[in-house]
């Protein structure tokens, strides 16, 4: 067990200082996020309003395509130079690979969060009336998508069409993820009257899910 | 005994029968010189051997794990040094070694000393230690390519094409890395053009064509 958890953490530190050397998070990822939300203001005719009722569904859909950016982006590190057959003569348990890949991919969205989140709040002029229903959902539903993304991401990566297969397998299993997230923050952001605690279960529920099965089929990801 | 024995082994590669029934006997101690021309199955007989392709049929034992069902600890016990240099390019030569020495386990104490004698063996000097790898050329990719693979100190050497890339000094370290491990005990397995290079320290010679064995020669070496 000690050695499963020294693994982790050398494949999420690995990760984490790859990303700060390329700086894609900061320079490519970043700037994507900020110009889907102004792009966003300026298309709903900047009606603080609609904004305000808009803001959850947005931040999603931004974290979502900043996702599909940092789960591609986690994967060719792993790709360019078959350094992923390396990782397997190692001897490393696969259940390392998968939870330390997923905890790279989590701790980057985590930081692409907080910059939305405080985007939001700027641009949209949002009001957090829950904040810890909005960090508990932020955090688990960050954890859904980094472990559906890194199932999905080994999968792909074993096929010729990857950049294009990712999306097509991964958005529509996302799905139940984003609407129970996006309407946990309606709550949060004080924008819908509904009982927004329910809608964190579910995305809490689903991360289990996923985070188990792909713990318990990181073998089968790995090896393709 | 027996480090390798494949009897009859089959190995598809995208439902294309790459081996299509090898029968191989490497003995601990050998150097081992796999010939052939292109697409002739080298390659895959390595990584058969390394455990990174299951077989389609057919028995296989290395270091005594059934190539079947024992794939993990036949990787944990083996050295691939593959065409690809199998680094990070973001990182540099000694983030990479390093990395790649905690990742298979070795143990804490050991560390630093196995990771300055891989260094020091592959003359990667403190200039290159703090380079990253994409600023690397191709020779010194594969310095730092082997530097990763000697510092796991396997028991069986699998090398595929190792003197690719290197110029004339870098081929002879390989070449006296190669001696040394079999003198330390390791068996070494060699996939390569190089015939007049490899022929010199190899007891065997085996010659493969269309995914079978054509051919078996004693080498230079014996």
């Amino acid at each position: 067990m000690k050695r499963l958890f020294a693994d982790i953490g050398l494949i999420t530190g690995k990760d984490l200082k790859i990303e700060l050397r390329s700086r894609v998070l900061i320079n490519q990822v970043a700037p994507f996020a900020l110009m889907i939300l102004v792009l966003f203001g300026i298309a709903l005719d900047a009606d603080q309003q609609s904004l305000r009722n808009f803001a959850s569904g947005l931040f999603w859909i931004s974290v979502l395509l900043c996702a599909l950016m940092a789960i591609s982006r986690s994967m060719t590190i792993e790709r360019d130079d078959e350094a992923l057959v390396g990782l397997n003569l190692s001897g490393v348990d696969p259940l390392a690979i998968f939870l330390g890949k997923t905890c790279a991919i989590a701790i980057q969205l985590l930081i692409l969060e907080i910059f939305l989140g405080v985007g939001i709040i700027l641009l949209y002029r949002s009001e957090v009336e829950d904040l810890l229903l909005l960090v508990s959902t932020g955090l688990f539903a960050c954890i859904a998508i980094s472990a559906l993304g890194t199932i999905f991401g080994f999968l792909a990566s074993g096929l010729g069409v990857r950049e294009t297969l990712l999306p097509i397998l991964l958005l529509p299993l996302l799905l139940p993820v984003l609407i129970g997230a996006t309407r946990a923050f309606d709550d949060a952001l004080g924008v819908a009257a509904i009982n927004g605690w329910n809608w964190f279960a579910f995305v809490a529920g689903l991360t289990v899910i996923l985070t188990s099965v792909g713990a318990g089929a990181n073998h089968l990801m790995v090896e393709n | 005994m027996s480090v390798v024995k494949l009897d009859g082994l089959v190995a598809l590669l995208e439902g294309f029968p790459a081996l299509t029934g090898v029968d191989l006997s490497v003995d601990a101690g050998e150097i081992v010189f796999v010939k052939g021309p292109n697409g002739a199955g080298k390659t895959t007989l390595l990584h058969l051997c390394a455990g990174l392709i299951q077989p389609k049929d057919g028995t296989g034992l290395i270091l005594g794990h059934d190539l079947s069902s024992e794939r993990t600890a036949i990787r944990k016990r083996v050295g691939l040094l593959s065409h690809s240099s199998g680094l990070y390019r973001d990182l540099t030569v000694l983030e990479n070694i390093t990395f790649w020495t905690r990742i298979a386990g070795v143990e804490q104490s050991e560390i630093d000393s196995r990771i300055s004698w891989a260094l020091k063996r592959m003359e990667l000097d403190n200039r290159l230690q703090n380079q990253k790898v994409r600023s690397l050329s191709v020779g010194q990719k594969r310095r730092t390519s082997l530097a990763v693979f000697i510092v796991r100190r396997p028991d069986l050497w699998l090398m595929d094409e190792p003197h690719a890339g290197l110029d004339q000094e870098g081929r002879q370290i390989v070449d006296d890395l190669i001696e040394e491990s079999v003198e330390a005990g390791a068996t070494v397995v060699v996939a390569s053009h190089d015939l007049e290079r490899v022929l010199n320290i190899s007891t065997r010679v085996v010659t493969l064509s269309g995914g079978a064995v054509v051919g078996v020669d004693h080498g230079g070496n014996k």
